[in-house]
């Protein structure tokens, strides 16, 4: 079967239609350029009323909600995908541990993400200035700041400007009001003297422009939003781009194996399997653009051998795949008997996930781990779903009544502790460390023909003894707020509740920017070193994490990349 | 309201603040329990999920008749119905626990379904000399107050296997009947509606005794400017 060439050549090829992938689309149709975006997954429209989640009941799903395997976060999760997706393995190194977590749809996993939208600080660029461990980004807070402000305003972010010194200030939207478990959050943070500001998320809290509505407090932004009051790649990005100056063709279930290159070794385009048809199609472009994430697109850049590029594209540093990290991540839960016997008489569900939040406050100089983290708070009346009413008289036992039962003792139980527990996730900063890493595994192909990606990932006592801290200040705080803590309190046999590297998605580093080309993959314009017409847009260029999400600096620096990119076509320079 | 009606109202902004609260109740809706036997895939699954799911509908039902009327005896002690309360047959809570049985990964969920219904039948017929759902309800309760209590602070693993197998049926005949319509509006969540969101009600915050800083509401967003463009200056500081 003869690979099937398309004969357009395009200014640009997009691999993936994410945050990063959605904002060089945008950015590059409206400079005019033709581009082609090829995704690995299907269409998706939140707004179309069959394919949309939101506001759906429980009872309209047969499993009432729950997750499943192939979408784990719940039935309504708009994302399609999840841990392990069938056909599309990937392996490990004997002894390590690393969770991948796809999605593949036009949009990709901003669909379902959190819409915690926070810029990196101006210390998150320098770590290594800062305490010696991993490397400085080859740019600073001042170079991505004028990116931050754009896409706080071409996107939408709620928050406030609070002045400090490494959570940035931003232009906001007003952010909601407090709910009443973030209240009792708020007296127990401050009493242990750990500072709680409004969240910052990206919701529209306000109108920022006349395509996208206004957010109407479902709290279902896991699921898109179909008035696109959310941030997600595809209707804020993608959909707009359609509609610009500029030329957008969409190639949905298409995978893309490699990236084709020339007897110059330039990037040519793309060779792509489309999953309807089963067979290998190829597109051509002055650039290839990747942002497939940070570990798709590495795999990519592995799988694209050639003459030129015996170690893979881009890999002449053998950097590609090293340095993968991911945020760190700790729970914890307790039941709050002041909450109990709460008033339904009112709707609560807010925006999708928390109202307030506590950045990072410690002084690391002072503590045995390098990095900070900082707290989501989450709790509520929340819609019932499947996993309501389990074990639905547990607290029983902190009154010394008997916990079971049946009849009507149930349905009073359900209510008197609807709403009265409230939980606490810190997600921190790891050091990326070259010795955790993703590779193709020379045994495995996936059922497209593509080679896989192996996993080596170890956490190392730095991550430990953070975890031990957040644990710690759960403790602390859930207590302040009158709590029984639920569960056990994890110890060194359970590395203190830390999270499999992989389960928070923030991974990041793979193809790591930086000044020397034997030490990074790509240039601070996100471009190869090796190879000019390529780019790489997802979190692989990411020097380090920060205690912040990761999906607010993908954006800004792919606009800043996508920049470049205009100009440095416009000059006929690639 | 209709509630696509309201939606569209408070998407272009036709809405005064807190209106749409008072909006509709889930009752009012014309959306039935989905059937776990339609075989008509739906648009907001994926093509994969669609096929596993009408595998599963094309499939046997899990449990026999008379496991099927055993459950429903026993998830109907768990939520009886009565003058002031719907029952778990009202919600066919039976049906799908059927369905997560077969869409489960879990064998150890069907084996201890199946292995349960056995032993309760069992030990019915030893103490009564007859099964279950035969018994009368006075014998059934007084079973059912062997296994129905648990001490949480013992481990799930070390309590005996009637007590975990009722807790389970308990639990799926929670989350059964809560998920519905009618669980929905007996437990009075408000949700899942259009809404303006504009902070707990005065009466809420005395009953817990917490309040509002001035300071901090005062950042908050003025729902009645919701839907004025934002604007900022340099500094960010918003100005509409």
């Amino acid at each position: 079967m003869q690979i099937i060439e398309n004969s357009t050549v395009y200014d640009a090829i997009i691999v993936g239609s994410g945050a990063g992938g959605g904002m060089a689309t945008k950015v590059l149709a409206d400079a005019g350029l033709k581009v082609a975006v090829v995704e690995a997954g299907p269409f998706f429209d939140p707004a179309d009323p069959e394919q949309k989640t939101q506001l759906r009941w429980p009872y309209e799903s047969e499993r009432r909600g729950a997750g499943t395997r192939y979408r784990p976060f719940g039935d309504y999760d708009a994302a399609y995908g999840g841990w392990d997706i069938e056909g599309e393995p990937y392996t490990h190194v004997e002894g390590t541990k690393f969770n991948w977590f796809r999605s593949h749809m036009l949009g990709g996993r901003t669909n379902h993400w959190g819409r915690i939208s926070l810029r990196f600080g101006p210390k998150d660029f320098k770590g290594k200035d800062r305490d010696g461990y991993g490397d400085n980004w080859p740019i600073g807070y001042d170079d991505v700041k004028p990116y931050y402000d754009k896409v706080d305003k071409m996107i939408g972010v709620f928050g406030t400007n609070e002045g400090l010194p490494n959570d940035p200030d931003g232009f906001f939207l007003p952010p909601p009001k407090p709910r009443l478990h973030e209240l009792f959050y708020i007296n127990g943070a401050k009493k242990s003297g750990i500072p709680v500001y409004p969240s910052r998320m990206s919701m529209l809290t306000k109108r920022i422009n006349n395509d996208r509505g206004v957010c109407f407090y479902c709290g279902q932004c896991a699921r898109a939003c179909q008035v696109y009051a959310d941030f997600s790649a595809g209707t804020c990005l993608i959909f707009p781009a359609q509609k610009s100056r500029g030329q957008v063709d969409l190639f949905v279930n298409s995978v893309v194996r490699e990236v084709t290159t020339d007897d110059e070794g330039r990037a040519t385009g793309v060779s792509y399997i489309s999953k309807d048809d089963r067979k290998e199609y190829k597109l051509k472009g002055k650039t290839v653009i990747l942002a497939a994430s940070a570990c798709s697109s590495a795999r990519i850049l592995m799988n694209s051998k050639s003459k030129q590029h015996p170690n893979g594209l881009g890999n002449s540093s053998d950097v590609v795949g090293k340095y993968l990290h991911d945020s760190t991540g700790a729970d914890r839960a307790a039941f709050i008997p002041d909450l109990m016997n709460r008033k339904v008489s009112y709707n609560e569900d807010g925006v999708g996930g928390m109202h307030i939040y506590s950045p990072w406050w410690g002084d690391n100089s002072k503590l045995d781990f390098p990095r900070g983290y900082h707290l989501e708070i989450w709790g509520g009346m929340g819609m019932p779903s499947y996993g309501t009413g389990f074990n639905v008289n547990d607290f029983n036992k902190f009154f010394g009544t008997k916990a079971g039962g049946y009849g009507d003792i149930l349905r009073s139980d359900l209510k008197k502790y609807y709403g009265a527990v409230v939980g606490i996730s810190a997600r921190g900063e790891s050091i990326a460390r070259k010795d955790n890493y993703c590779e193709i595994d020379p045994n495995v192909v996936d059922e497209w023909g593509i080679p896989v990606l192996r996993f080596n990932y170890k956490w190392s006592d730095l991550e430990r003894n953070q975890a031990k801290h957040a644990h710690d200040t759960f403790e602390e705080i859930l207590t302040n707020m009158g709590g029984e803590l639920m569960g056990d309190k994890p110890g060194k046999d359970r590395d203190y509740g830390l999270h499999t590297p992989g389960a928070i998605i923030h991974e990041v580093g793979t193809t790591r920017m930086g000044d020397d080309p034997k030490t990074s993959v790509t240039n601070k314009y996100n471009q190869l070193h090796d190879v000019d017409n390529v780019f790489i847009v997802d979190a692989g260029v990411f020097t380090s994490q920060a205690d912040k999400n990761c999906t607010w600096t993908i954006l800004a620096l792919s606009w800043r990349a996508s920049d470049y990119i205009v100009e440095q076509l416009k000059k006929q320079n690639i | 309201m209709d509630r696509r009606k309201s939606l569209k109202a408070i998407a272009l902004g036709s809405v005064a603040t807190g209106l749409a609260a008072h909006g509709c109740k889930p009752g009012e809706e014309k959306q039935d329990i989905v059937d776990v036997n339609a075989h008509e895939p739906a648009k907001w699954r994926t093509d994969y999920e669609n096929k596993i799911l009408s595998e599963i509908k094309e499939g046997e039902y899990f449990f026999n008749e008379h496991q099927r009327e055993t459950m429903v005896v026993l998830c109907d002690l768990i939520l009886p119905s009565s003058e002031e309360y719907k029952g778990a047959s009202d919600a066919d809570v039976v049906s799908f626990i059927d369905f997560m049985a077969r869409d489960t990964e879990s064998e150890k969920m069907q084996t201890d379904l199946k292995g349960g219904l056995m032993w309760l039948d069992h030990k019915c017929n030893t103490e009564n000399g007859v099964v279950f759902k035969s018994a009368t309800e006075a014998q059934q309760k007084a079973m059912l107050d062997d296994i129905a209590y648990y001490d949480p602070k013992v481990p799930e693993n070390e309590r005996p296997f009637g007590v975990n197998f009722f807790s389970m049926v308990r639990n799926m005949t929670m989350s059964g009947f809560y998920t519905t319509k009618i669980g929905i509006e007996e437990l009075g969540y408000k949700g899942n509606m259009p809404n303006v969101w504009n902070g707990v009600p005065q009466d809420v915050l005395d009953q817990h005794g917490v309040a509002y800083d001035p300071e901090w509401i005062a950042k908050c967003v003025d729902q009645s400017k919701r839907n004025i463009t934002a604007e900022w200056d340099e500094n960010g500081n918003l100005i509409t």
